[in-house]
């Protein structure tokens, strides 16, 4: 058989790097516009360096407009250009809500099938680096409310390199949410890595117990609450969404048949979030193979508030992960 | 100076004054006809009718090519005629019928066309402008010698998205042709009432872009003015701003009763109706008699007419295809 494959160290942030190069070097219509992504080199450093690369024409730095060049990443994606627009947060992704939900959402459906949007938005989502209310949240469950858009949340290496260039292939807007906390993550990863498919959830630990089900920034406490738990015999199965929208239902269905018990852990508030569509979507399509109700581990439902030991209370941890699954599994007959 | 009266200009062909005419009588006939096709609940939803503000489309729309863009607002029933989308898919849209133009998916308000580049009635006051800036951006990225028109109200000067995007244009460079259709009310909200500075060329040339004044109830003075414009934005100067001062002899929609202004300014403006007033200048010129007129009319009847009876005709898309349209159905390129 072949040779095993080479693999190189990288982060999080350098894979997103690659990505984003590898798809302006693979398409002249690629370029990446937002605020502060040339010359200061990307509010998080992603987009470090590409400026010099390849120049303020595919680095374009924007005014702090984000309605306008959110639009204007609308206007020429129906142009003939691939753009990838970096909105910085989340919450700054507000102010362009205009433009995503009435316009890159509707226009497809509103032109009769006339007009896509091949537009790709990342930003930064989530808490976990004190920064208060306006810099913390985790609204992608939100988008993941809206037809018309996909809505991505790539927690892996593998993932983080190889959405990109997928979401840019596809012919409607696609949202990435890329959690603060992990651009730092470091790890080994193919040397060939490229495009991954995104339209499946991904079983990042198999198991028999219960499903253990999240997405992006709560994917690695999950996995650690996973190995907690395999300590004192449970065997817990950890489930990736990796996309918000379309939900992979099939996938989760299958996860739950297996193990007959779900949790889910969103790091967005509970009300009204994507862990209860998920929590819908289990009960609609696999009430009979539970053994117990669904759980779920969310953030509390505060802004996000900066002092460390408060916000490290207001978020899903690990131990409370473990304490959710211990109580689940402990009440079986 | 010479002492031809101001209207008459010996160099307007015939032909040509004959076209603006026709095209101005077209729209007015046509919505007259909406109204009473409202009135019989034919059409529903949201009616916007442009009566009185004919010579502003008309005469800006002589100013564009064919693979120039169009981004219009939720009152476009006249641009989308002038642009040659044709009455008959028009009408079947206000129908809601799938012979449409946006298939029956955008109605009154959301008039679509891929071949014309007719980028949609927009119905958010402001939400178009983004997206011509970024049509504007992938034909200077593309090296197309293109201009996108965007039509808009005086209403969205008070927007965000309107500040943003002269900005953008103009720190861009960008092909953009603003026409803002000053009618002097946002639904019942006068100008005054609205803005602290009233002087909307100057709001456009304080970020840099060339703006001037134009007399809207003019056919000529509005084709005079977007030529001028359309040669300098797509010779690379940059965007434009044309401040059209109309007036719009109807309600906003058709559920208004027109509490905020008094009747006799209505009959005011209506002196100077621009198509009475161009008619008359032809005629002083004698470029228009009235069997030429009667010719006009009865051509317009007719298209009228059919327009109806294709809209009629036509029919209802299977409920089963009602998820169609929301994301692409094939892969792009």
């Amino acid at each position: 058989m072949s040779e095993p494959a080479k693999t190189i160290r990288t982060t999080y942030r350098e894979a997103m790097r690659q990505a984003i190069r590898d798809a302006i070097l693979r398409d002249p219509r690629v370029f990446l516009m937002g605020e502060d992504v040339g010359r200061y080199g990307g509010c998080y450093a992603v987009s470090k360096g590409l400026l010099e690369e390849f120049g303020p024409e595919r680095i374009r730095d924007t005014p702090l407009s984000e309605s306008a060049f959110v639009g204007a990443g609308i206007g020429a994606a129906m142009g003939g250009m691939r753009p990838i627009v970096e909105i910085m947060t989340v919450n700054f992704s507000l102010l362009a809500l205009d433009q995503i939900v009435n316009n890159a959402a509707t226009i497809l459906h509103m032109s009769g099938g006339q007009f896509n949007i091949p537009l790709v938005i990342r930003m930064t989502t989530g808490a976990g680096r004190q920064l208060a209310a306006q810099h913390s949240h985790s609204l992608e469950g939100w988008y993941a409310h809206i037809p018309g858009i996909k809505v991505l949340a790539p927690a892996t290496l593998e993932d983080a390199r190889g959405m990109l260039w997928t979401a840019l292939e596809d012919p409607d807007p696609v949202l990435i949410f890329e959690h603060g906390t992990l651009y730092n993550m470091e790890g080994e990863i193919a040397a060939d890595a490229g495009p991954v498919e995104i339209d499946r959830c991904a079983v990042r630990r198999s198991g028999t117990d219960l499903s253990l089900i999240t997405y992006g920034g709560t994917l690695f406490k999950t996995l650690e609450a996973a190995a907690e738990l395999s300590k004192s015999g449970i065997n817990a199965e950890v489930l990736d969404l990796r996309t918000l929208r379309p939900l992979d239902t099939e996938s989760i269905l299958a996860s739950v048949a297996r193990t007959h018990r779900a949790i889910i852990v969103d790091e967005g508030w509970r009300s009204g979030s994507i862990s209860a569509e998920v929590s819908a979507r289990i009960m609609e399509g696999a009430f009979y193979n539970l053994d117990a109700p669904v759980q779920r581990v969310c953030s509390a439902e505060v802004p996000m508030p900066y002092a460390k030991h408060l916000e490290e209370a207001a978020l899903p941890q690990v131990p409370t992960i473990v304490a959710a699954a211990q109580r689940m599994v402990g009440e079986r007959g | 100076m010479s002492s031809q009266p101001k209207m008459v200009r010996p160099t307007i062909e015939r032909e040509h004054a004959m076209h603006l005419l026709r095209e101005m009588i077209r729209i007015r006939r046509f919505e007259e006809k909406c109204a009473e096709l409202y009135s019989a609940a034919k059409i529903r939803g949201f009616l916007h009718l442009y009566i009185g503000e004919e010579a502003v489309a008309v005469g800006a729309m002589q100013a564009l090519e064919a693979d120039d863009a169009i981004v219009a607002t939720y009152r476009e029933h006249g641009h989308a005629l002038v642009r040659g989308i044709s009455a008959e898919s028009i009408m079947a849209e206000m129908y809601g019928k799938q012979q449409g133009c946006s298939r029956g998916r955008g109605g009154s308000m959301h008039l679509f066309h891929a071949g014309m580049r007719f980028y949609g009635g927009n119905a958010i006051v402001g939400g178009g402008l983004p997206l011509a800036v970024g049509l504007a951006l992938a034909d200077k990225m593309q090296g197309r010698a293109r201009v996108t028109a965007c039509f808009f109200g005086e209403g969205a000067v008070a927007e965000g998205e309107f500040h943003e995007c002269m900005n953008l244009a103009a720190l861009w460079k960008l092909p953009v042709l603003f026409c803002c259709e000053n009618n002097l009310y946002a639904m019942g909200t006068a100008l005054g009432r609205s803005e602290s500075e009233t002087d909307l060329c100057l709001k456009a040339s304080s970020y840099e872009v060339t703006a001037w004044p134009v007399d809207g109830m003019d056919v000529v003075a509005c084709e005079n003015a977007a030529r001028r414009a359309a040669l300098a934005v797509r010779s690379g100067d940059g965007p434009c701003f044309l401040e059209f001062r109309t007036y719009r002899f109807r309600a906003h929609s058709m559920f208004d009763p027109q509490l905020y202004r008094d009747k006799a300014e209505v009959e005011q403006w209506k002196k100077r109706d621009p198509i009475s007033n161009f008619e008359d200048t032809l005629r002083t010129a004698e470029l228009l008699d009235d069997q030429s007129l009667k010719t006009i009319e009865e051509a317009v009847e007719v298209e009228v007419a059919k327009s109806v009876e294709f809209a009629e005709a036509s029919t209802w898309e299977p409920v089963e295809d009602l998820c169609k349209f929301v994301y692409s159905e094939e892969k792009q390129q």
